[in-house]
């Protein structure tokens, strides 16, 4: 297996430093020392919630964030030493698709100027016929009319403006696209229609996908592997079968069992954590999580645990895991 | 049928110029009983939040058809300035964002203070510990201390519980939530979706819950009624909305959310998406995205049909399937 | 499945450019009424040769301060000349006045400010900086202070002009740009290797264009006024060039005798002033792609 992308120990602290009034106080570790590897072809699933650098750890890796330590490799290429120039050529290789349908297509510039505006960029189809023949193509792709190239964005429902983002995104043939929560803005029964899109247009295309989400169940449907984070780390990451049956970390169990879902009698198993996510800008001291844990023990507050392997192919940031997993519902 | 608390009989709100009306919601007709928990669901522009802010009064629309009764009284009736009395004393509501609700320059003690003013407790030394009392019921710790905070000290999960203390200082009748937990993370929601229904418990409110997620919906009430393009199309028990949906619509929407615990190489989907307001002029609004529909429901918008004793769905070709009778009719 | 087109995808209806801009005017008769003043003031002063009854410099001793008749219809000042003939050709020097600094410090202004908001840093502090100075200079005393050192004269005054304007043009392309810096379809464009140069021309200025479009107009208003102001002043237009301001600068010495010079003098001042602030803000309400929702 050779990894598409390898990040090692990559790390990002926000925050000026230095300064008279500033201390270390201003600043905030948004990623800390997260290593993983995303293969060709599969989709690794990023969740954790709101503030746990899921996002920014996304945009590391397209280098639209640069960086504070660690090291990016790229089908083997370090990344994080190209030049602006260079990493502008690279992004023909990786692409992005963004949250907010509404905001990331500019307002003032029409469906085919956007999806046409990589191509012009990569010189990927010459004079204007062939672009918007390309683009018409594209638009077909995603499951949008070819007539609706001429419209601006406006006149498009947030699932529709998604598959714009979509279609850009594909645009350039890219082998890595980082999906950022592509779904969450939108209705329930819009998102069911995105994701098997993109999932449709992977098996075509053969991209890697980081798909970053929320929630779990919504990437059930479309991860390979899931990488759980919580505070800028990442405390459990496996394949997909042993994360959803076997999860190893009681951050990941709890994200698992919190949502709420429309079936009978779900209620009683599940499992509330106390209190709020701790600020990133103060993270607790040993293992980040031992605040809110239902499990902790001293040495939680003391030691932060490694992540380390619990199973084949499953790491978990524990001191508690169990070297041999027992499936959770058998053990309540 | 005395039972009712709120009745809502053919609603009917429009938008925009009174000559080109867009019409958000149309002919919407359900109850809530006292101390009952009902939810409802409904994409955007299915009318929902309209629903919910005309039973308030709260909307910029016009409800040009219907009435919407209160213990029998129709607060469409009343004049203004009888409104703030019923807003907080008979029924409260709090929103997606608490932010926007809460005054970000009084502190929170002093603003339940000031709600219960409002609502006739004169006695000053009663207002705060009811006040405390309320804090402590919503679960924020060291509530006498936290009387002097202010919103912006709270985190996300915090105001949306102060929201609730506030709302329900007074014991109203009736909490209107408004996609409550929308804006929270996964384990916050399951918090206050817990705290919800550890405050119904206690004070024996009735709640009217407005979510896009079936999930919610299911975790915190009895019985659902599913708005689709600004009307009613299925109401039931919450247990035979999700075990025998019959509306096309329901099912579609049952279907199409992901769950953690079943895997399926696609999910299902709803082909294309909800009309734009005001765009369906006749017949049923869904049968575009429809899997079932026929030539009648171009022509004719179905009526409620009942299906069992607690439910009923707005389709032609589910009734005519399970051969039942119109709505109303025999009730 | 998926690439066949789903049966109820259909768009929005959006109202074109035009049907708003025709809404927003029609919705408001006030800016017809300025449009149509905006329009008969261009063409007076372009046609100024060809419509004016007279020479605006010619002095006739007969003629002095006469009231208005069918020959002179806004009467004649104190050398004799012909009032009307001098509001015409005066019209000229507003013109081009109040159109010449406000489109130059929009230019000037909106680039510094694009450059101050987007790459921040020592750029942004060097260029707020100096947008601060000189904003803390009323225009007015800027303009005299300059006139004093570099003499008066018509461009002179525009040179002056356009400094005092480029800083407001400069602090509202900051805020904008700052604004729209932040926006998902910037960070989208860096994300797709557009290069800087073209994501500030395609994402950033068609975005901030609208407040600096309406900038630009109320300052032709202000331009015009400040025009007047300053010729008023002497230090403007200088005689015997007719402009609004010494018209009515040459009106005050006979302010009793003979009204009628400052009395057209001020009507059209007030009238164009007024039409061109109506017309920003009815393109603010036009141009705003929320309100058109």
């Amino acid at each position: 297996m050779t990894a598409l992308i390898r990040a090692e120990n990559l790390g990002k602290t926000f925050g000026a430093t230095g300064g008279w009034f500033r201390g270390a106080s201003d600043q905030v570790r948004a990623v800390d020392g997260v290593t993983f590897d995303v293969e060709a072809g599969e989709t690794l699933a990023l969740v954790g919630e709101s503030g746990c650098g899921k996002s920014t750890l996304g945009r590391l890796l397209l280098r639209l964030i640069d960086p504070t330590d660690g090291t990016i490799r790229f089908d083997g290429q370090d990344v994080t030493r190209l030049s602006s120039a260079e990493m502008r050529m690279m992004r023909q290789r990786m692409q992005i698709i963004f949250q907010d349908p509404f905001g990331s297509l500019s307002p003032r510039r029409t469906i085919g100027q956007i999806i046409g505006e990589p191509l012009e960029i990569f010189g990927l189809a010459r004079g204007r016929q062939a672009r918007r023949d390309r683009v018409a193509q594209l638009l077909d792709q995603v499951g949008l009319p070819p007539a609706y190239m001429d419209r601006l964005p406006r006149q498009f429902s947030g699932g529709q403006r998604q598959r714009v983002g979509i279609a850009r995104a594909i645009a350039v043939n890219p082998s890595f696209i980082v999906a950022d929560e592509p779904v969450s803005a939108l209705d329930v029964s819009i998102q069911a229609q995105i994701i098997n899109l993109m999932q449709d247009l992977q098996r075509d295309a053969g991209f890697s996908y980081l798909f970053i989400a929320h929630d779990l169940a919504v990437v059930r449907h479309i991860a390979d592997r899931v990488a759980v984070m919580y505070l800028g780390r990442i405390v459990e990451v496996g394949p997909k079968r042993q994360i959803y049956d076997a999860p190893q970390h009681p951050y990941t169990q709890a994200l698992l069992s919190a949502a709420p879902e429309p079936e009978v009698d779900t209620v009683s198993r599940r499992i509330i954590l106390k209190g709020d996510v701790p600020s990133p800008s103060n993270i607790p001291p040993g293992c980040s999580f031992h605040t809110r844990c239902p499990i902790a023990q001293e040495i939680c507050r003391r030691d932060r645990p490694p992540l380390a392997q619990v199973a084949p192919g499953q790491l978990a940031a524990c001191h508690f895991a169990r070297p041999n997993p027992i499936p959770l519902g058998d053990a309540a | 049928m005395s039972q009712d608390l709120l009745r809502l009989t053919d609603v009917t709100i429009e938008f925009g110029p009174p000559k080109k009306p867009i019409r958000v919601v149309e002919g919407v007709g359900f109850s809530v009983a006292k101390g009952e928990s009902v939810g409802l669901v409904g994409e955007s522009g299915s009318g929902k939040s309209v629903t919910s802010l005309a039973i308030m009064r709260l909307i910029g629309g016009r409800v040009v058809q219907g009435r919407i009764e209160l213990e029998g009284r129709n607060l469409l009736d009343l004049p203004a300035s009888a409104l703030p009395e019923i807003r907080g004393r008979d029924i409260a509501m709090i929103f997606q964002e608490p932010m926007s609700s809460l005054n970000p320059l009084m502190t929170i003690g002093d603003q339940i203070g000031e709600a219960l003013l409002l609502h006739g407790w004169r006695d000053r030394t009663a207002r705060r510990d009811r006040t405390i009392e309320m804090l402590h019921l919503v679960g924020i710790p060291n509530a006498e201390g936290r009387l002097g905070a202010y919103p912006h000290q709270f985190s996300g999960g915090m105001r949306q519980r102060v929201m609730i203390a506030m709302a329900v200082a007074c014991a109203p009748k009736l909490l209107i939530a408004d996609e409550p937990t929308t804006a929270l993370d996964v384990t916050i929601q399951a918090q206050v979706l817990d705290l919800m229904k550890k405050v119904r418990r206690e004070l024996g409110m009735a709640i009217l819950l407005i979510s896009h997620d079936l999930g919610v919906i299911a975790d915190v009430c009895e019985r659902v009624i599913v708005m689709y393009a600004g009307r009613v199309v299925e109401e039931a028990d919450i247990r035979t909305i999700l075990t025998r949906p019959q509306h096309p619509y329901t099912r579609g929407l049952l279907r199409s959310v992901p769950r953690r615990n079943h895997e399926a190489e696609r999910l299902y989907q709803i082909p294309g998406s909800v009309p734009p307001a005001g765009s369906v002029r006749q017949g049923c609004p869904f049968r575009d995205r429809c899997e079932l529909s026929v030539s009648r429901c171009a022509e004719e918008m179905p009526p409620m049909f009942r299906f069992g004793s607690s439910q009923s769905a707005a389709c032609w070709v589910t009734a005519a399937a399970e051969g039942v009778a119109q709505a109303g009719a025999a009730a | 499945m998926t690439a066949s087109i789903d049966p109820a995808l259909q768009l929005r209806p959006q109202p074109s450019a035009f049907t708003t801009l025709r809404r927003v005017i029609l919705d408001r008769p006030a800016t017809i009424f300025a449009l149509i003043i905006v329009i008969l003031f261009v063409l007076v002063a372009v046609l100024a040769p060809w419509i004016a009854p007279h020479d605006p410099l010619a002095q006739s001793i007969l003629d002095v301060n006469k009231p208005p008749s069918a020959v002179h219809p806004v009467g004649t000042d104190q050398f004799g000349r012909d009032v009307l003939s001098r509001l015409i050709y005066g019209s000229r020097n507003s013109l081009i006045f109040g159109f010449v600094s406000p489109v130059l410090a929009a230019i000037l202004g909106t680039s510094l400010g694009v450059i101050a908001g987007y790459f921040g840093g020592i750029a942004d502090r060097i260029i707020s900086r100096v947008i601060d100075l000189l904003l803390a200079f009323p225009e007015l005393l800027l303009a005299i202070l300059i006139a004093a050192v570099l003499g008066g004269g018509f461009w002179n005054v525009v040179a002056v002009l356009t400094v005092a304007f480029t800083p407001g043009f400069a602090r509202v392309a900051r805020a904008s740009t700052l604004a729209v810096k932040q926006e998902p379809y910037i960070e989208a464009a860096v994300a797709v290797g557009l290069r800087t140069p073209m994501i500030i021309l395609r994402h950033v200025v068609p975005n901030i264009a609208a407040p600096i479009v309406v900038l630009t107009t109320l300052w032709i208003a202000s331009a015009i006024r400040l025009e007047a102001s300053l010729s008023f002043l002497g230090i403007g237009t200088q005689p015997p060039n007719p402009s609004w301001g010494n018209i009515i600068r040459d009106g005050l010495n006979n302010l009793f005798g003979s009204p009628w010079p400052i009395i057209g003098a001020g009507t059209l001042i007030t009238l164009v002033v007024l039409a061109f602030n109506l017309i920003g803000d009815a393109v603010r309400d036009a141009l705003d792609p929320e309100a058109s929702r």
